[in-house]
């Protein structure tokens, strides 16, 4: 599974900043440096008229792409997705939709992204607030089994193992019509 | 009959981590570089049948995954309580039960704990770490996820030291030193119940949430001895700490044990996990069955698989697991709603923080009490015993405690009070089964005979016959016991002299062997004359007396 690497482009500009609407569009990219980020930042943060966090003069600068090739997904990792992730892909526009997909995010790789920490969470900035070890929550055993089908004394009812799914050539599936 | 041993099993049957060890390294290998282990070092690694065949001995290799539920009030993400028995789905909160909506929140005691373990470990803290998802299904697991720490975890890097007995009287001990690969805080998960007759199963979420550490150990070991002298210790440390109870049968302390052989100087071998093991006896055996029967594997021509075998402590043998899905892909991604988690020193503290919000390591590292190698250090100081008695003395729950209790009550060298406790109450102990906090006989009773005793009141074999009468629990004093069983040393030198010269009498032909020069049967008569006084006799006197007698 591929990780979704953001670098950081637009730093402080506010939800509604066309910018960041829509992400990526094809053919202009915005790549601000990170440093000039920051102190664009602290600028603007500093500005005592406070135009807000929208640049006015914002460094972008246009990146020749080259036309991706098309990904083509194999049998044996689709079979694999359905596996993990127990989706369903149907028929083969699923699987076309899949592959647009994959090259729509494979654009981010046109991006040089040199020298930036990657962003594991948009909440890096926060600080993750530490709770006090005290019991507030629990003792709601008839509202939680409320929710299940079955129940036996109250205990969750669940089918014995896990039942995987049928290998490829056992199941009756679009994936078996070999291309 | 496997497949019912394996619906007893108390974890989930899923939980296939042959991949996940290796996913945390950039390499191609699954295993990290040479490790340092000797060569057929263990009891019965070492002594594989193959060295006479003329074929290179085996060498085993076995590295350890812990996890240690820590010792909190509240669960790690959520609120609800920590308790293990408690009324089916009792202690669940609504995000334990991943309903919609519910977001985790850190408890801070949690990352208190791991912090300790990791400095007490000699681990090097991350100050930055990062949360995780683990992906896979099953029942109890409700989320379909586990939160745990796989990019950065909050320690890494440590070491481990360890010592065990070796040699036919298992009187010397070696001490080896096993890596930390990292220590990490992840949520536990729920209980399942195998209903086999009914093809159910029932699920309980008060486990689900609690938090655990897991410790990942290098592989360095090589025999399952040492990875249970390695548990141990790991156990008295967490204890020490107080960060977890690490009770083996309450579920508190759960081993993974990774296994492989191979020849040396050649590539490891492949490696299979074994599950399901319930208590550090069982931990040796399981690892020590699981090496034989690769070694035998390989030799008879076949080949080990990559797979996951749970122990079965009647049979005393690995039976595979049920191997559905080959090797797992848990798609590792970040924790959406958890920011990275910091951790403050003295030095980075920034001004104007709210304490509770901060977790400092340095003032955890001060507040660290002694851990068991020091307070073994210390035993040996203070009292003068060897380190293998100290290492005893810390082994058993409470011994410590009673040692010197009975070394403060009693004026007997600490150096022949350690003999008496761990020769004589700890063989009782034994025998019957008890914990040293059940023993019949109180440290004050104890210390009363063995100030007796070295007050020359009574001998050491009175006293042994005095400790059995003791043990009976009826709450007599050691001194009623003398008294009543008058088992006080003969004082008479006259009736001691009587005896001799009785026991010289009836025994002509030892009397005579020694007027012949043969100085050992000298010791038969000293024997002789203690069982006819029931122990009442110095040793020492009726030796002299006997000289005297044969000398005339």
């Amino acid at each position: 599974m591929w990780i979704l690497r953001f670098g950081r482009y637009i730093r402080g500009a506010p939800s509604g900043g066309a910018s960041n609407r829509g992400g990526l569009s094809l053919g202009s990219r915005f790549t601000q440096a990170a440093s000039g980020g920051s102190d664009g930042r602290q600028e603007a943060a500093g500005d005592p008229r406070r135009r807000g966090r929208v640049y006015e003069n914002p460094t972008w600068q246009h990146v020749e792409q080259e036309p991706l090739p098309e990904k083509k997904v194999t049998v044996e990792v689709l079979d694999h997705l359905e596996r993990l992730a127990l989706v369903d892909f149907r028929n083969w526009d699923g699987v076309q939709r899949l592959e647009k997909a994959i090259q729509f995010a494979d654009q981010l790789h046109a991006v040089n992204t040199e020298g930036v920490e990657p962003m594991d969470s948009v909440l890096e900035d926060r600080c993750l607030y530490l709770r006090e070890d005290n019991i507030t929550e629990g003792n709601c055993t008839e509202e939680l089994l409320r929710n299940a089908r079955e129940t036996v004394e109250e205990y969750f009812i669940a089918p014995p193992g896990n039942i995987p799914l049928p290998k490829l050539e056992e199941r009756d599936t679009f994936l078996q019509v070999s291309e | 009959m496997a497949a019912s041993i394996l619906r007893r099993c108390r974890g989930s049957l899923q939980r296939c981590r042959a991949g996940d060890v290796a996913a945390l390294h950039s390499g191609p290998s699954p295993r990290r570089v040479q490790a340092p282990g000797p060569i057929a070092s263990g009891r019965r690694a070492g002594n594989s049948p193959a060295g006479e065949r003329g074929v290179a001995p085996w060498v085993a290799v076995v590295g350890l995954e812990i996890h240690a539920q820590i010792s909190s009030n509240s669960k790690l993400f959520s609120g609800s309580q920590v308790q293990f028995a408690a009324p089916p789905n009792s202690l669940v909160s609504f995000f334990d039960a991943s309903l919609p909506g519910t977001l985790p929140a850190l408890n801070r005691r949690c990352v208190e704990a791991a912090v300790m373990t990791g400095l007490a470990l000699n681990c090097s803290i991350n100050k930055k770490s990062l949360f995780d998802r683990k992906h896979y299904f099953y029942a109890d697991l409700p989320a379909g996820y586990q939160i745990t720490q796989q990019r950065l975890p909050v320690a890494v890097n440590g070491s481990l030291s360890y010592s065990f007995c070796v040699g036919g009287k298992k009187n010397q001990m070696l001490t080896r030193t096993v890596r930390i690969k990292q220590i990490q805080l992840e949520q536990d998960s729920g209980k399942s119940l195998h209903d086999d007759t009914r093809s159910q199963t029932l699920i309980d979420l008060n486990r689900a949430g609690v938090g655990l550490m897991e410790v990942v150990m290098e592989p360095d070991m090589s025999s399952g001895e040492e990875a249970a002298a390695a548990v141990r210790e790991l156990q008295l440390i967490l204890q020490t700490l107080g960060s977890s109870q690490a009770i083996m049968a309450e579920g508190q302390l759960r081993v993974d044990a990774n296994v492989s052989v191979h020849h040396p100087g050649e590539a490891y071998g492949v490696r299979t996990e074994v599950k399901n093991i319930n208590s550090a006896r069982f931990l040796a055996r399981a690892i020590d069955y699981e090496i034989q029967r690769q070694i035998k594997e390989l030799e008879n021509g076949g080949t080990v698989m990559n797979e996951t075998r749970a122990f079965d402590y009647k049979l005393g043998c690995t039976i595979p697991m049920r191997d559905k899905e080959g090797k797992q892909d848990y798609r590792f991604m970040p924790e959406p709603n958890l920011p990275p988690l910091i951790l403050y020193d003295t030095k980075s503290l920034p001004a104007n923080t709210n304490h509770q919000q901060v977790v400092n390591i340095d003032w955890i590292r001060e507040r660290l009490p002694d851990l068991p190698s020091v307070r073994r250090v210390k035993l040996v100081e203070q009292y003068g015993i060897l380190p293998e008695h100290s290492f005893t003395l810390l082994n058993e729950d409470g011994l410590m405690e009673f040692f010197e209790n009975v070394v403060r009550q009693t004026q007997m060298n600490p150096k022949k009070v350690i003999g008496w406790i761990l020769n004589d109450m700890l063989g009782y102990l034994k025998q019957h089964n008890l914990t040293v906090k059940e023993s019949p006989v109180s440290s004050l009773f104890l210390a009363d005979l063995l100030n007796l005793l070295d007050r020359g009141a009574i001998s050491s074999s009175a006293a042994k016959q005095v400790l059995e009468e003791l043990w009976k629990g009826e709450g007599k004093t050691p001194l009623q016991i003398v008294k009543e069983k008058t088992l006080e040393l003969i004082q008479d030198q006259q009736e001691l002299e009587q005896i001799c010269q009785a026991v010289m009498e009836g025994h002509q032909e030892e009397v005579m062997e020694i007027k012949k020069g043969n100085r050992k049967v000298l010791n038969k008569l000293i024997g002789l004359v203690q069982r006819t006084t029931r122990g009442r006799a110095d040793p020492v006197l009726v030796k002299q007396i006997l000289e005297k007698r044969l000398s005339q």
